[in-house]
Formats: structure tokens, C-alpha cells, sequence
């Protein structure tokens, strides 16, 4: 058998091993396709990928679009929180505001997503609508301060998407938030 | 270089060690059952094991004996203290089972009709009367016996106790591994006692909302993969996805009219006004139902499809609201009692409404007669969510935090608030149940 046959059919092996996706055992429900979401940057590759690898792509996707964007003083900061029930900027979210909305306005090719969150406390589709809430709120303060409506997007991810676990007024506080993503 | 006939084999050793590392082993646990409370005397019943063909696997008797259990409302007999296993409704010597307790007696047969295909025999016995309460078959394929079995739990259930049985349903449910910032999410279809776990959709993005059509073959969720919020519809049995609407903003909280042609949504639009519309599946015509500052979400249909009920906050905090759909009709206010109601849910007889209440400091699971208003917490915890009725509308299955990890549990509780069941995962938090309407037999 010639090496390069050898060395083909070694690496189809670890190809197919990489890529399989193991269906369930067959049974009364047993589907013949399991859809795994393949869109957008943070599942690029193999839509099977075992939960350490779609973990790794994940971050790494999370980390590309964190390192985008201005990272000099309050423009380093991302979040803004928010007391409970409520979409009120206050306190440092005032300043960071300022801060991101002065820069947007001086950058009119500069994009953001803002991405609101709320506490797990209560029904998750209303919590949706308070991170709505939130992210409206940031993006209006942002406005009014120079940025132009083109440059900002806004996603709910209501009570989905903690920043924290945890059951508890701490972690309550650091899941009520906005957060601001530049895109590109 | 060139390879002898003795490299060969053990070129294909290193193969498959590398395929079976590769290969992600995906095991999925199934849900665990316990009966976390029960009525204070449940109905004593003898559940004798079947008599089985040889090449038959299943033990259909133990899982009538769990369904029967699992419901909090009858007690089995140990098997260990029955002396013998008649099969047949002639063999029962009743007084014998009568005096070890027993108020019912069930015994059965399973036997092969042609490869791959068996029937399930059964008698249901009043010990105390002999009178034989019910005599049937069930027909299926081998891998089907678990739901032959389920069925005969049905019966059982419902000659004794007057209501239809819910053991032969289906549940979907989103499982969540992994901890934040980073999770997993898979949007699992199971049995209704947790066999049987297949994974519908998995992703690295949220999955919520899961809704099934009233013919049970397809699931309507929300995704947040594309970093956006989207409705799709699935059908369960292809895995064929169609996505339903990803309009700027949010989309959510995805309901199927009675007649399974239309879904009412969640629309936010790009200045984030979440209110509620109507899509109809076939023409993509879309109709707005409110049209108010408030966040209008979490739409349910009435049996008749003719209003909607919804939550609202216009008043301030979320409330309960009901609003036809002939065009004028206002939307009028259901819910009193406390600073937040949530998430409603319609009964099958439409006559309950269940949602999630704030009750003393707790986020409970309530049902309110919508007959003349009267309230009933039927829920304990203090992160209670997502009820959902069983399609005999006698169970409520609703999401809870779990007590050691914290990883959210499902609980089902009894309406008439007399049982209550938990179903927990050993890997994940499991989370918003749909109970899935009855098969269309």
C-alpha cells in the first residue's frame, strides 16, 4: 500500500471522526436529521462539533468582536446596568453613554449592536421585552447625543443569556444589562 | 517507501481509534421521574408482569406500574409479594388479590403477530367485584412497545379515575448545559415520563418558546443564532425546518391558532415596541393585534381561535389581557390579583387560565377559573415558569429551579393541586415545556 494512500486514508479517518455527528439511538422518535444552527460567525465549522469545540468557537468569536471598537478610557467599558424593572440609565451608564455616543458621532463608519439582557426573575417572554426595553433606552441616549440611527442595532436576549449564574440579587444585578458590541 | 501486508491491519487500528475519539459521544441521559407528592390514599392496584413471548424486550407491566405510580394517585403492589402471574382475566383468583389489598387487578400478554410486530393483551379487574372494567389489544412494532404500554396505562387511568390518561403524550423542552457566559442548548423531544429523548435542534445560541402545532407534528421556537432573535417552524418527525419571520427586532413568542393555519407572534419592529400579530402560515398575510407603547407578548389562543389572551404591562406592571380578533374589539383585562401576571395558558376546555404569578416575593405557577375569577397558587418555588397544560387538562408541567445545582428541573403538578411529579436531567438545566397535544390516532 503506497504511503500517500496510507496518509490519505489516515487523514479521511480523522476528517469523518471530526465531522460525525453521532444521531440518536434509533427509536419510536428518532430523527433521521438533527438541524444544528449553522449561521452567523459563532458556529463557522463542522455543525457537528462536540460542546468543547462549539465552546472554543464561541469564544473566540465573542473575543473577535470584543477586541473591535475604541478601547481608550470609559470607551474600554461595554456595559451599562440598570436597577430592577426598570430601564433607566443612571450613575456610570450616564458617562459611559456620553462617552460611546461622542464617538459614534465622530465615526460615522463606526457600527454597533446593542444587546439587552434582563434578570431570570419571571416570564422569559416579558423579560424579553425589558431587555428590548433597556437596549431602546441606550440607543435613544445615544441618538440624542450625535450618533445616527444608522450605525446602532438593537437585540433582546431578555433573561437567555446571564452574564452570571446565580439566584441571588448579585447576580440579578450584573444580569440587568446593555451591552454594547462594534461590529466589524 | 512501501507498506508490508503487515503494516495494513494495523493501519486500520489506528483508523478506528481515531474515528471513535472523533466522534463526538453524544449520551443522553434521559429525565428521571419521582413523585415528589401524592394523594393520601391512593388507589391500591395489582400490576401482575405479562406474560411475554421469549423474543419479546420490554416488561410492559413495570411500565404501566411507573405511569400508574408516577401519577401520585394509585399505589402497586410489590412484585415481590405476588406468588403467582396469571396471564389471563380466567386465571385471577380474586379473592386472593382482593386480600393482599388489592382494589384493582391488572394482568396481560405480549406476543408476536409477525416479525417486528406485536400485540398487547390486557384485562383490567375490579377485585372487589370481579367485574371485568376493560378487555383490549394493542397492536405495534417492537420499538414501539413503550407506547403500547403507555396506552394501556390510558385505559387503565381513565375506567378507574374517569379521565383521560396523558401516558402515551409527548413533551419538547430546551436543555441547557455549559455556564454563562458560554452555554449549550438543545431543543429536546421526549416521552411524557422522559424516555426517549431526541434532540429536535441544538445550538451554541438561545432556543425558548417552544409551541407544537394542535396536530402535533410540528414545533414553532424562537433562535437567537445570527446574533438575532427569528421564529422557525420544524417538523418533529423530518427535522425540516422553515423559518417563519426574522424581522428587524424581536421576534417571539410563536402560538398556533386551534386551527393549526396561523401563528400569533411577538413583533418588536426596529423601535422596539413589542406588540402582538397574527401570520397566517399559507398567504404570509400579517395582521396587527395591539397597538400600544406597552410590551404585548406571550399570545394564547382560545379554544374557539376566535380572541387571543396575552400579558401586557400597559397598567403599569405585566397583567393578563383578552382581546377578540374582529376588528374593533378592544382588549379587556383578566387578571386582579397581584402586581404580576404572566405568561397565559389556556386549558383545552378553555375554562382555566394558568400563568406565572408573583406571590408573596415568589414567581409561582397560578390557574384562575375564568368562570368567575377565583385564583389558585399551585406551585411552591420561587422560580417557577413556563406552565403548560397537559392535553387532558387535568396536569400542569412547568419549569423550576432545581434544588442542589441550582440547574433548573421540570415539575408537573396535579390541577386539582393534590400531586406533583419533578423530571430532572443528570447533565443539564432543562427548561420551558410544551406538553404535546394528544396523537391523532
Amino acid at each position: 500500500m503506497r504511503r500517500s494512500l496510507m496518509v490519505a486514508l489516515l487523514a479521511a479517518c480523522l476528517a469523518l471522526g471530526a465531522c460525525a455527528h453521532k444521531p440518536p439511538a434509533p427509536g419510536a422518535n428518532a430523527n433521521t436529521a438533527v438541524p444544528t444552527t449553522g449561521a452567523g460567525a459563532e458556529s463557522a465549522g463542522a455543525g457537528g462539533a462536540g460542546a468543547n469545540a462549539g465552546g472554543t468557537e464561541g469564544q473566540a468569536a465573542a473575543g473577535a468582536e470584543d477586541a473591535a471598537g475604541p478601547q481608550e478610557g470609559l470607551l474600554a467599558k461595554r456595559i451599562i446596568y440598570f436597577d430592577f424593572d426598570n430601564s433607566e440609565i443612571k450613575g456610570e451608564g450616564t458617562d459611559i453613554v456620553a462617552a460611546h455616543a461622542k464617538y459614534l458621532a465622530a465615526h460615522s463608519n463606526a457600527h454597533i449592536r446593542l444587546e439587552g439582557h434582563a434578570d431570570e426573575r419571571g416570564s422569559r417572554e416579558y423579560n424579553i421585552g425589558l431587555g428590548e426595553r433597556r437596549a431602546q433606552s441606550v440607543r435613544r441616549a445615544l441618538l440624542l447625543q450625535g450618533a445616527s440611527d444608522g450605525q446602532i442595532t438593537t437585540v433582546s436576549y431578555g433573561a437567555e443569556r446571564p452574564a452570571v449564574a446565580g439566584h441571588d440579587e448579585a447576580a440579578w444585578a450584573k444580569n440587568r444589562r446593555v451591552e454594547i458590541v462594534y461590529l466589524k | 517507501m512501501r507498506l508490508s501486508k503487515r503494516s495494513f491491519p494495523a493501519a486500520l487500528m489506528m483508523c478506528a481509534v481515531l474515528l471513535a475519539l472523533g466522534a463526538p459521544q453524544r449520551v443522553r441521559a434521559q429525565l428521571e421521574l419521582q413523585v415528589t407528592s401524592g394523594v393520601t390514599d391512593p388507589i391500591p392496584i395489582a400490576i401482575i408482569p405479562f406474560a411475554a413471548a421469549p423474543a419479546v424486550s420490554g416488561d410492559v407491566a413495570q411500565i404501566v406500574q411507573s405511569d400508574l405510580e408516577g401519577s401520585g394517585r394509585f399505589k402497586a403492589m410489590p412484585r415481590a409479594q405476588m406468588r403467582v402471574y396469571p396471564a389471563r382475566a380466567a386465571d385471577v383468583q380474586l379473592a386472593d388479590w382482593r386480600a393482599s389489598g388489592n382494589d384493582y387487578v391488572v394482568v396481560g400478554r405480549v406476543s408476536v403477530l409477525a416479525p417486528g410486530q406485536l400485540a398487547v393483551d390486557f384485562d383490567l379487574l375490579n377485585a372487589l367485584n370481579g367485574q371485568p372494567l376493560a378487555s383490549q389489544r394493542f397492536t405495534g412494532t417492537a420499538a414501539a412497545l413503550r407506547n403500547a404500554a403507555h396506552r394501556v396505562s390510558d385505559v387503565i387511568y381513565e375506567k378507574i379515575l374517569g379521565i383521560r390518561g396523558a401516558f402515551a403524550t409527548r413533551i419538547a423542552y430546551v436543555s441547557v448545559s455549559g455556564e454563562p457566559p458560554m452555554q449549550h442548548f438543545e431543543l429536546i423531544v421526549a416521552d411524557v415520563d422522559g424516555a426517549n429523548p431526541s434532540v429536535v435542534l441544538e445550538s451554541r445560541s438561545p432556543v425558548m418558546s417552544p409551541a407544537w402545532s394542535p396536530d402535533g407534528e410540528w414545533l414553532a421556537y424562537v433562535s437567537f443564532e445570527g446574533k438575532r432573535s427569528s421564529v422557525y417552524v420544524q417538523q418533529v418527525r423530518t427535522g425540516e425546518r422553515r423559518l417563519v419571520s426574522a424581522r428587524a427586532g424581536i421576534n417571539g413568542a410563536p402560538a398556533w391558532s386551534p386551527d393549526g393555519r396561523r401563528l400569533a407572534l411577538t413583533l418588536g419592529g426596529s423601535a422596539g415596541n413589542p406588540d402582538i400579530y397574527i401570520l397566517d402560515l399559507a398567504t404570509q398575510d400579517l395582521t396587527r393585534i395591539t397597538n400600544d407603547p406597552a410590551i404585548d407578548t406571550e399570545a394564547a389562543w382560545a379554544a374557539d381561535g376566535r380572541s387571543i389572551y396575552f400579558t401586557s404591562d400597559r397598567a403599569g406592571g405585566p397583567q393578563i389581557y383578552q382581546v377578540g380578533l374582529a376588528p374593533g374589539d378592544r382588549p379587556r383585562r383578566i387578571t386582579f390579583s397581584g402586581s404580576y401576571n404572566a405568561r397565559p395558558r389556556l386549558s383545552p376546555d378553555g375554562t382555566q387560565l394558568a400563568m406565572v404569578t408573583l406571590d408573596n416575593g415568589s414567581y409561582r405557577i397560578a390557574v384562575q377559573d375564568l368562570s368567575n375569577g377565583t385564583v389558585r397558587v399551585l406551585s411552591r418555588g420561587q422560580l417557577d415558569e413556563s406552565p403548560s397544560f397537559a392535553p387532558n387538562g387535568a396536569m400542569l408541567l412547568y419549569a423550576a429551579m432545581g434544588a442542589a445545582h441550582g440547574q433548573s428541573v421540570l415539575q408537573r403538578v396535579s390541577v386539582d393541586g393534590l400531586t406533583s411529579e419533578r423530571l430532572t436531567s443528570q447533565q443539564a438545566g432543562v427548561r420551558e415545556p410544551a406538553w404535546a397535544p394528544f396523537p391523532r390516532q
